[in-house]
């Protein structure tokens, strides 16, 4: 097996299933454990800028990516958007947010590493997990010149060879000979990001999935009663 | 009507003398862990003083509790939207310093220290980063009896409508204690601020808790509570609480807090309130109507059309019973010198206070204070502790209810003065106020004596009557951490087997995720 077909076509689903299954372990028998891990605390200092960019930004990229590589391709023809277009549209918000992003990330990541408080309370996977984050960001951001440099020469390739890999995967039809003909630069954006799936359940990350929506739509006053109601 | 029971505690700051027995057994029991060494579920605050954390009664600052919007009950810090938009940074939130930074000694260097002609000193080491600290600038009693000059307590909130500047002079400096714990409100602003329906109210006892389980961190309730009485532990990321110390209450046990207290100042007991009136009596227009529409809430246990009802809302015979000998519905009900804590925060706290007298008595024999026509009780407004004071703190700034308690518990000193002393009953103060001999026997006894069965009335929770296997509850009651505090089982689990070579009971007593709420929800 090369080492194409083993990140792109077997490590992909290694890093799923972890993330799937081991979420599913953690919130089954680990409940205490599944927190935010708020630092604000020890430590306010910046953290109305710093936390408000980083998170606004990573959820904008996040569904950016969603948007684009996961919905189908015939949506956005559909919807009269040409793979160009797209692709300028992915660039410009990409950058906004992927900057937005970076400023307060690296805020946080400084936080967390040189401020006394945070740092001797930080576990081993908080360092590791927004110094992970970053890389895949600075290594998402370093993207862009060569999605410019295609968009330029209006030539939409990669950005569709990228998208319809992540069907096949996402279809349990890997094609990693398709990430053969991108940018190495992609290639290891991408190793980086499947990893941040791969170690999700083992991270503070885990808050994301309960983002507390359910609150929107609840009474303010709870009242648990013991006696069995019909 | 809906009878509810609720389980309240009165303090008779008369009696407190401010010697922490109260927060030191307190953090013994529930908090000398780590992320929470600085968290104090029981405190006591000398006042005036800013208080802990600093300033917390400034609600201009930390946003607590409920405010009227719009002619409606909200949140003071937002609705449920803005605290999702806030929920990355909670502008709110007050800092660890803000409460003071946990501290130890190095006590080691006492004894490791090479020879030296200087004595060794043990320097203090912060509890959060292990470091040497080089001075410690706060503490969780920092201005314990008064200390520090007047214009760090003058920013006490208490102060407000005051010409404080007169009391800055040596002469007319006053001083009492506040202890404070969770007030385990009617209309709590922690429960409603929680994001993960985390924190709930018990319908049972009405005592507040916060789910370990459940919680995840989102520190909206450590902000929501204006008491700032819930705590964020910095090395689990979870809210504690006082959590009425339940687990001796569910056995007719009073809290430690109260069964420690040296000055018998606490007082436990049940009270019922009408559970239909909640909603009107926190949307009050006036704030300085709060204090009557939370006592009007609360319903006569002797009353048969009351009994009734009560036990049609499954409070039983023994409940009805402690509600008729509670002391809390003597001292806030009946003798009305019992108030509750900043009603105008809205949460409608159930831990009431009998106000401080000044030490006035030897003036009032010397007549050297203004009296009533009856030439025994001093002027309210002659004592040392203003007034003014004291009803921004109990009544929301409105002086007559605490200006008729004040009386009322000076004309029960001046008639058993006259018990005793003189030999013969002078009934003259108690006309004046109102009250019977009875009546005053009667205060006289919760108040002055104050034995252990006046003060504690406390029903047990009769889990043998709901439990069918009530044995299944041993190892899973009470606080633990990791994920002992659940059964670990959930309907879904990947792995539902339990371990079968250990022991375990035939049937778990449910999870408080699978208990329901009022309306038959699931959680």
């Amino acid at each position: 097996m090369s080492l194409t077909n083993l990140i792109f076509g077997v490590y992909p689903y290694i890093a799923l299933t972890v993330f799937v299954i081991g979420s599913w372990i953690r919130y089954d028998n680990e409940q205490y454990t599944w927190k935010t891990d708020s630092s604000q605390l020890l430590s306010k200092q910046g953290m109305m800028l710093a936390s408000n960019l980083f998170h606004v930004g990573i959820i904008m990229i996040f569904f950016g990516h969603f948007a684009g590589l996961v919905l189908p391709h015939g949506l956005w023809l559909g919807l009269g958007i040409s793979d160009l277009a797209h692709q300028w549209i992915a660039i410009i918000a990409g950058v906004i947010f992927g900057i937005m992003c970076l400023v307060g990330g690296s805020m946080l990541w400084y936080r967390r590493m040189y401020n006394p408080r945070v740092r001797i309370n930080s576990r081993r996977s908080d360092v590791f997990i927004i110094t992970w984050l970053m890389a895949t960001l600075i290594l998402g951001l370093l993207t862009v010149p060569f999605s410019i440099g295609h968009a330029a020469k209006g030539d939409p390739a990669v950005m569709l060879a990228l998208a319809e890999w992540v069907k096949s995967i996402l279809l349990l039809n890997p094609q990693p000979e398709l990430m053969t003909k991108v940018d190495p630069i992609f290639r290891a954006h991408i190793f980086f990001g499947m990893t941040v799936f791969l170690v999700f359940p083992f991270t503070r990350l885990v808050h994301i999935l309960t983002a507390p929506f359910s609150y929107l739509t609840r009474a303010y006053q709870i009242v648990r009663t013991k006696r069995r109601l019909a | 009507m809906k009878i509810r029971a609720q389980f309240a505690m009165v303090f008779n700051l008369d009696k407190c003398i401010g010697c922490h027995t109260c927060s030191v057994t307190c953090k013994n029991v529930w908090t000398n862990r780590k992320g929470v060494e600085y968290a104090w579920f029981n405190n006591v605050e000398s006042k005036p003083g800013i208080g802990y954390p600093k300033e917390w009664e400034n609600q201009d600052k930390w946003k607590g509790g409920w405010t009227k919007l719009n002619g409606k009950l909200e949140l003071k810090a937002g609705g449920r939207l803005k605290k999702i938009v806030q929920i990355f940074s909670n502008p709110n939130l007050p800092e660890i310093d803000d409460y003071y930074e946990p501290f130890t000694y190095d006590y080691a260097r006492l004894q490791n220290a090479p020879l030296s002609e200087a004595a060794p000193t043990a320097r203090p080491v912060s509890q959060i980063t292990g470091e040497k600290m080089d001075k410690i600038t706060w503490g969780p009693n920092w201005e314990d009896d008064l200390a520090g000059e007047f214009a760090s307590r003058a920013r006490d909130k208490n102060f407000s409508n005051m010409e404080k500047e007169m009391y800055k002079q040596f002469e007319n400096t006053f001083h009492m204690y506040l202890p404070r714990i969770c007030n385990h409100c009617i209309n709590p602003a922690c429960v409603a601020s929680c994001p993960s329906g985390a924190l709930y109210k018990r319908e049972e006892d009405g005592i507040v808790l916060a789910d370990q389980d459940r919680c995840r961190g989102w520190r909206m309730c450590i902000s929501g509570c204006p008491y700032k009485k819930v705590f964020f532990n910095w090395e689990s990321s979870k809210a504690e609480k006082c959590v009425g110390c339940y687990p001796r209450v569910e056995n007719g046990m009073p809290t430690v807090c109260s069964e420690s207290c040296v000055g018998r100042i606490r007082y436990n007991g049940i009270i019922l309130y009408d559970a239909d009136k909640v909603s009107a009596a926190a949307s009050a227009d006036n704030v300085q109507d709060l204090y009557q529409e939370h006592l009007d809430m609360f319903v006569d246990p002797f009353d048969p059309a009351v009994i009734e009802q009560a036990k049609k809302d499954g409070i039983t015979d023994d409940w009805i019973l402690a509600a008729q000998k509670s002391p809390i519905y003597k001292m806030a009900v009946q003798w009305k010198i019992a108030f509750p804590l900043h009603p105008e925060y809205r949460t409608l706290p159930m831990i009431w206070y009998v106000p401080p007298l000044s030490p006035v008595q030897s003036q009032i024999d010397q007549k050297a204070l203004p009296t009533e026509a009856d030439g025994v009780i001093p002027k309210a407004s002659a004592m040392r502790l203003p007034v003014k004071y004291l009803a921004n703190l109990m009544t929301a700034g409105k002086e007559q209810p605490i200006v008729d308690a004040l009386n009322r518990m000076i004309a029960m000193r001046s008639y058993q003065r006259s018990v005793h002393v003189e030999g013969t009953p002078d009934t003259r103060a108690l006309d004046a106020v109102g009250m019977t001999e009875d009546m005053a026997k009667e205060m006289y006894r919760y108040l002055a004596i104050a034995n252990y069965e006046d003060r504690f009335v406390i029903p047990t929770s009769k889990e043998e009557m709901r439990l069918e296997d009530y044995h299944g509850f041993q190892g899973q009651a009470g606080f633990s951490f990791g994920s002992a505090s659940s059964v670990g089982i959930s309907p879904n689990s990947l792995f539902p087997e339990r371990r079968k070579e250990s022991m375990e009971p035939r049937k778990p007593v449910p999870h408080a995720d699978e208990m329901h709420d009022v309306t038959g929800e699931r959680y």
